[in-house]
């Protein structure tokens, strides 16, 4: 289906500010400024304007005006206390607010945490051995587990069966590491490829539109 | 009063939380949903704050340095189209014109800000990744071999090299990231647990 003028315009925005970004790899330019900054402007609003109407209206607005939970005035007036932090003299009275957001996030985050990190993970690492192939690399697996940990392990000094089990494990890490970064690349390469072929879709488009 | 009773409060507030976790009854729930509602609410009207420190600094910016200053309306121009179009209530909706600014500018900006990412991750790898001990050399091997599964190799190679690929990852890989989750996580409990007994107040600023 040929594109109308109108998704060819939106589209050539959005090959502009492709083009913009691409231009910074022959150095810094008034044109990537401009789109940069551009999109620092977007980012905030597009954020400010999805919290507004996920959480400001679900939660303060719905949950206070339309359903009547006057119980939710507290934590807005706590909210409205955080401006107070623009005030010189008055910005102390911001940690009420703030001191209430750091105790309900570690008071959920603690026991979360060793749950889902610690304790889950460990789970995962320790199962019965099955004497086949899965059992072979459970084990390679829960030894380079033990030792990559016990590099992390500050308390004694890295040496005897210690240093010995810390260099298996920073052997360990480094072959994590190496697949993160292998991952990484591809990911990236494949967005490189993906901005190339709209570019390249764009332009077959627009010339075909106009010839 | 001004660092008292803000310790006192992250201490009773998180205890109470921790505590919430252990109690599987529906008053408790009640009690978590209250809690992590507040934390949104909190959150969202002190997205404000972050939001007039960004245009204030890009106005004084834009006002003291004249080269600077087109740079600054680009950044006024971008926040006020979203916020303008984003504003009525079907604004989320495919094909408005506030997801359409986010499909056509949002989106390609990002997309090829990442996507560049390709081109200075070759030339830092260029620098890490000579050979020089073991460990690079293992670092190397991995992230070669992991990056040559993305791409057409002939038989047997392609076979051979998938299954290197998912047993690196499987196997290696896997007990590497669990023992950086289970270290991160170790640490940030120990942080937190800091921050709840009023050992660590940093977040509390200077008087």
């Amino acid at each position: 289906m040929e594109p109308t003028w109108g998704a060819l315009a939106w589209q050539g925005l959005a090959a502009i500010v492709t083009l913009g970004i691409f231009s910074f790899l022959a150095g810094d330019n008034p044109f990537y400024k401009i789109i940069e900054r551009t999109w620092v402007g977007v980012t905030t609003g597009y954020w400010l304007m999805l919290l507004y109407h996920t959480s400001f209206h679900d939660k303060v607005w719905v949950n206070i005006v339309v359903q009547h939970k006057w119980w939710y005035i507290l934590p807005t007036f706590l909210g409205l206390l955080m401006w107070l932090r623009l005030s010189r003299k008055l910005a102390w009275i911001s940690r009420y607010a703030l001191a209430f957001y750091i105790g309900i996030s570690t008071g959920i985050y603690i026991p979360l945490a060793f749950k889902n990190f610690v304790f889950l993970q460990l789970e995962g690492a320790v199962r019965p051995i099955s004497f086949d192939a899965a059992g072979i690399n459970f084990v390679i697996a829960l030894v380079g587990l033990t030792c990559s940990l016990s590099y992390f392990f500050f308390s004694k000094p890295h040496t005897g069966i210690l240093g010995g089990m810390s260099k298996a494990g920073i052997l360990t890490l480094m072959i994590g590491f190496g697949a993160g970064f292998g991952l990484t690349v591809m990911g990236r390469v494949a967005l490189l490829v993906q901005r190339v072929i709209f570019l390249r879709d764009y332009s077959v488009n627009l010339f075909g539109k106009i010839f | 009063m001004k660092r008292q009773i803000p310790i006192a409060l992250v201490f009773v507030a998180g205890l109470l939380l921790v505590i919430q976790f252990f109690v599987p009854h529906p008053a408790s729930e009640f009690f978590f949903t209250f809690a992590t509602d507040w934390i949104i609410v909190i959150g969202i009207l002190a997205l404000p704050i972050g939001i007039f420190s960004l245009l204030r600094n890009t106005y004084m910016k834009g006002r003291s340095d004249s080269k600077e200053r087109i740079y600054s309306i680009a950044t006024f121009a971008g926040f006020f189209l979203m916020v303008v179009s984003g504003l009525p209530s079907g604004s989320r909706e495919a094909g408005s014109l506030h997801m359409k600014f986010f499909q056509n500018l949002l989106v390609p900006a990002q997309a090829t800000l990442f996507s560049m990412l390709a081109f200075y991750i070759a030339s830092a790898a260029y620098r890490a990744f000579r050979m020089r001990t073991l460990l690079a050399g293992v670092l190397l091997i991995t992230a070669f071999v992991v990056m040559l599964r993305l791409i057409p190799l002939p038989e047997p190679l392609s076979t051979w090299n998938s299954e290197l690929v998912r047993w690196i990852l499987a196997v290696p890989n896997m007990a590497a990231k669990r023992a950086i989750i289970i270290g991160v996580a170790l640490g940030a409990i120990t942080y937190s647990m800091k921050i709840l007994l009023g050992i660590e107040t940093a977040y509390m600023g200077r008087d």
